[in-house]
């Protein structure tokens, strides 16, 4: 069946199986590969998604359940190729390792800075809480968002400047 | 976060603002990842590629009567099916374990556990193949399962392994490590000993990207190029070609990134070893890609160790001797990860970080109807077990003693004079100031406060206690207070002493400067998310001063990386990293007569500074590393001797292992009604030699001690008395998050190891392996009991208070 999704801001027609999940939607037939597939029940969070802009994690979602709806992906963060403060404070908190949990850890974060610019670190505990992490222990996660919301305009802290700039050249490029 | 005794601070910075050498720095390869952008396995999409399933057993133990695939086969979209039978024909119904047994790849015979690899299906996509399983039909004839370890070796026990000649039970083996008799005579004439059972139970790493690969095989070049999670990715070049015959030069392992290893990815599966004869028989590209219960349920298990542990002490609480029995639970088959010489991996540095007279373990394993695997999570081959036990016997005694526990290991620990020190089993620790980074636990902690307001909580407990007989509050919250202190060995290893599969222990590694001055550092281990991108390339600009923004680091694909073994262990650092120090070590002093041509002058004559050789006495006079390059590679003419280009190769044959160690302390609360367990702080205060990264050290450390949490608490691989895996998802497999976590202190102390080459030491591992014995210390603290069994949640807590602490019924509660 077709189903219409407006995925970061591009509407997209499909004709899809009615069972095909969201996640394999945006992954295998959009080429979306930033969500990841991570554990089928809902617990792990690296399949999170904004669905109309809430934290939806795609495992448990159709994709004919967004038809008409609007889908950001952490290939959406950022404006203009520049990364969004959060993705930021991620580098520089190091706020991730292996990079698996980073996108849907991202989208629950963004959206909690988007309805509380200043949450305590309490509060970001309770709001990542469905998003599992298996390398960080979660503290520099913490940080990171702590970071984002000292910095919303995103700047730098030129500790180890490098790979900021980096990341500057190659969103620019 | 409290510091002492930090490296020294390197202020040189490079034009990108990077440190040249040890230091801060951001990392390379995040750029890739906060975007979205990194290429994990699920990620790998080839022009007309297939998709593979696998079927599973849903027995633990069952004799396979017939398999009739003819169903799925008539599936439109289907393939290809294979069965044991099939692949049989092939020579590849079994392969080679690290461990020199055989696993099947699919079943022929009989299935062994629940979730066992039975059939294969290639098909357009993979929902197709899914559909297609369900279309294959199999007759079973169930058999009695081995589920309790201790009923393995039973008389009467249904024999798991006939598939192997002459085989009538289920033993593995028998080893033993250190003096027995003269640790019975310890043991006899001393004045206290204690005894303690204790399981370490079945966990699963559980990464958060599962097993799989992408296998290719190109008919008209005969080349297989195999993309897959693996953390080792030369080694599995090398044991394809053993297993299937193909030619090694034709076979490209290529490890994209990897989603988080913590040793799930050391070993080969069937389903890569599918997906490679689904792509023979197709002659397309096949993917294959576990879920998650497939991860949890045949992918390799951690520990599963039951441990009865006895120490004997002076009554005024010198510690004399220490001995350990073990019976290890391996699965179906054995399929430990680890070096040949070690069936018990590393278990007999149990001794941990104390002196004794002598010590003695022993270790039985058996196969039993579960998943194979044994050495994985991040455990240091079995160093985990091993600081688990001795830290809670030490804990032990220190009850019976009643002596503190902090006091009791400060007055046993190993003293700065005695090394290097070789233990009762024969490991020679490096280097080490273990009361220094005791003491730097307990001060940041703030021990004698957290003991004096224990004290006054339980003071207030009894009185209220007195109180709640007539009528008072609810009682508030145990303290509980646990300490535990670590030495692991890691960076294997010698290769007189160890190898897998015949393989050495050592690791190559490449680095070539090209004539501009930039660099490319070639390695043959094998990132899954420690940063190496970034940690390397510091290890050479330390060496050579280039900024690490101009070095790039390549890695996972043995097409264009030199041979090595790969990344477990917490050995990358230890082994690889000494490997690209030698490497710019080599390339120095190759610049120095380069540049001593360029200058007219005798290499004698030149000096170093980072990043270049000057005329001593004329500073003005010099080369940098880059200007050497460029003259390396023109025409200058080079002294005789000196080839051209500025670049090195290196095999690194480390001379010992290293011994990082670590102090913690956990802080808990457990609430008296309901049995949950609260961490309120933990202290981890760790000792790895200099730190490269100290950001990336630190990240290391809270993962690990998140691990620790985790397996304390409420991990398990559990399983019903019928071998049905009790914990095949994420709702019944419970992970920590950010909720269960406390905000980590971590302190440290920096004592070089003697023998490598920029004196670092592993430390991917230690918090996983120093933490749990800390948190089971605090809860046992809080209890006020002298021992419970993992995982503490709420009802182990609830069962423990009734005088119920141990958990040998786990396995088939």
């Amino acid at each position: 069946m077709n189903v219409t999704v407006t995925v970061n801001g591009q509407e997209t027609t499909h004709d899809v199986e009615p069972r095909l999940l969201l996640v394999h939607y945006l992954r295998d037939v959009l080429g979306l590969t930033g969500t990841h597939w991570g554990c089928d029940t809902s617990n792990c969070g690296a399949c999170t998604v904004w669905l109309d802009g809430l934290p939806t994690k795609s495992c448990t979602c159709l994709a004919v359940m967004a038809d008409g709806h609007e889908v950001t992906t952490v290939e959406g963060l950022g404006e203009d190729g520049a990364l969004d403060p959060l993705q930021q404070g991620f580098v520089e908190q190091h706020g991730l390792q292996c990079g698996f949990c980073t996108p849907g850890m991202l989208l629950t974060g963004r959206w909690l800075l988007n309805h509380d610019p200043d949450p305590d670190e309490a509060t970001i505990r309770l709001a990542i809480s469905g998003n599992i992490c298996r390398c960080t222990g979660y503290e520099n996660i913490v940080r990171a968002v702590r970071w984002a919301a000292e910095h919303p305009d995103g700047s730098g802290s030129g500790d180890g400047a490098a790979a900021g700039a980096d990341i500057t050249q190659e969103a620019t490029a | 976060m409290t510091t002492t005794d930090a490296p020294m601070a390197d202020v040189s910075r490079s034009p990108g603002g990077n440190p040249l050498g040890f230091g801060r720095m951001l990392r390379k390869e995040d750029a890739r990842f906060v975007r979205g952008h990194g290429t994990y396995i699920d990620d790998v999409n080839l022009h007309g590629m297939l998709h593979g399933a696998v079927l599973r057993s849903p027995l633990a133990h069952a004799r396979i009567v017939s398999i009739d695939t003819s169903a799925a086969e008539a599936h439109p979209k289907v393939k290809a099916v294979l069965t044991g039978a099939v692949l049989e024909t092939l020579g590849l119904a079994w392969m080679p374990t690290l461990s020199g047994d055989v696993q099947s790849v699919l079943a022929t015979d009989k299935v062994r556990f629940q979730g066992q690899e039975v059939a294969f299906v290639v098909a357009e996509d993979r929902y197709s193949a899914r559909d297609a399983l369900e279309l294959i039909d199999v007759e079973y004839e169930p058999l009695p399962a081995v589920v309790d370890a201790r009923r393995a070796l039973d008389p009467d026990a249904p024999v798991i392994r006939d598939d192997l000649e002459g085989r009538t039970d289920n033993h593995i083996y028998d080893w033993e490590a250190g003096d027995e008799a003269k640790c019975d005579e310890v043991f006899r004439s001393a004045e206290v000993v204690v005894a303690q059972d204790m399981i370490y139970p079945r966990v699963h790493p559980a990464p958060l990207e599962t097993c799989g690969s992408v296998a290719h095989m190109d008919k008209i070049t005969g080349k297989l190029t195999m993309y897959t999670t693996t953390q080792a990715p030369h080694a599995h070049r090398t044991i394809y070609a053993l297993v299937a015959g193909l030619p090694e030069q034709k076979i490209q392992v290529i490890s994209p990134d990897i989603g988080g290893g913590f040793g799930n990815k050391v070993g080969i599966y069937p389903g890569y070893v599918c997906s490679i004869v689904g792509s023979i028989v197709t002659g397309a590209p096949v993917k294959w890609v576990e879920d998650r219960s497939e991860n949890l349920m045949s992918t390799s298990f951690a520990r599963d160790y039951h441990m009865h542990g006895e120490i004997a002490a002076t009554r005024e609480g010198k510690i004399l001797g220490l001995r350990v029995n073990v019976l290890a639970d391996h699965g179906a088959f054995n399929g430990v990860a680890q070096p040949t010489k070690f069936p018990a991996g590393f278990f007999h540095i149990f001794t941990g970080s104390y002196d004794y007279a002598a010590a003695h373990c022993k270790v039985t394993a058996v196969y039993s109807n579960k998943a194979p695997g044994g050495v994985a999570y991040a455990c240091s081959f079995r160093i985990t077990e091993a600081v688990y036990l001795v830290e809670r016997m030490m804990s032990c005694l220190a009850d019976e003693l009643g002596v503190d526990a902090a006091e009791l290991r400060m007055r046993n620990l190993l003293r700065p004079e005695q090394f290097p020190y070789t233990t009762p089993t024969g490991w020679e620790y490096d280097s080490g100031d273990y009361p220094r980074a005791l003491r730097e636990a307990m001060r940041i902690a703030g021990y004698d406060e957290l003991r004096a307001e224990q004290a006054a909580r339980r003071a207030r407990a009894a009185a209220s206690s007195t109180a709640e007989s007539a009528g008072g509050a609810a009682a508030e919250p145990l303290m509980g207070i646990g300490v535990s202190f670590f030495t692991e060995g890691v960076g294997a290893g010698p290769r007189k002493h160890m190898d897998i599969l015949g393989l050495g222990m050592a690791d190559g590694c490449e680095l070539r400067v090209h004539p501009t001055g930039k660099a490319q550092l070639r390695l043959s281990v094998q990132t899954q998310g420690q940063g190496h991108e970034t940690t390397f390339a510091q290890i050479v600009s330390h060496v050579l001063g280039l900024p690490p923004e101009d070095i790039e680091v390549i890695h996972g694909d043995t097409d264009n990386t030199p041979f090595g073994l790969g990344t477990y262990g917490s050995r990358s650092t230890p082994v690889s990293g000494a490997a690209a120090a030698v490497a710019a070590q080599r390339v120095k002093e190759k610049a120095r007569l380069i540049a001593a041509a360029a200058l007219e002058c005798s290499p004698d004559d030149l000096e170093w500074e980072l990043g270049r050789w000057f005329v001593k006495g004329d500073p003005e006079q010099g080369k940098t590393i880059a200007e050497v390059a460029l003259a390396s590679h023109g025409s200058l003419e080079l002294p005789e001797g000196v080839e051209g280009h500025l670049d090195a190769s290196v095999v690194y044959n480390p001379p010992n292992l290293t011994y990082p160690f670590g102090a913690y302390i956990c802080v808990v609360d457990v609430d008296p009604g309901t049995g949950v367990v609260k961490v309120r702080r933990f202290i981890a205060v760790d000792d790895c030699g200099p730190r490269i990264n100290p950001m990336i050290v630190e990240g290391q450390v809270h993962g690990g001690l998140a691990d620790g949490v985790g397996m304390a608490l409420m991990q398990v691989i559990a399983f019903d008395g019928d071998g049905n895996n009790l914990g095949g998802s994420f709702m019944d497999y419970l992970l920590p998050t950010s909720m269960e976590c406390p905000s980590w202190e971590l302190g440290q102390t920096v004592t070089p190891s003697p023998h490598h080459p920029i004196g670092v030491k592993g430390v991917g591992e230690s918090a996983t392996v120093g933490s749990p014995a800390a948190v089971v210390n605090a809860v046992v603290d809080a209890l006020q009991i002298r021992h419970a069994d993992m995982p503490l949640t709420p009802a182990a807590v609830w069962r423990a208070t009734q005088g119920r602490p141990l958990r040998p019924d786990l396995a088939i509660e």
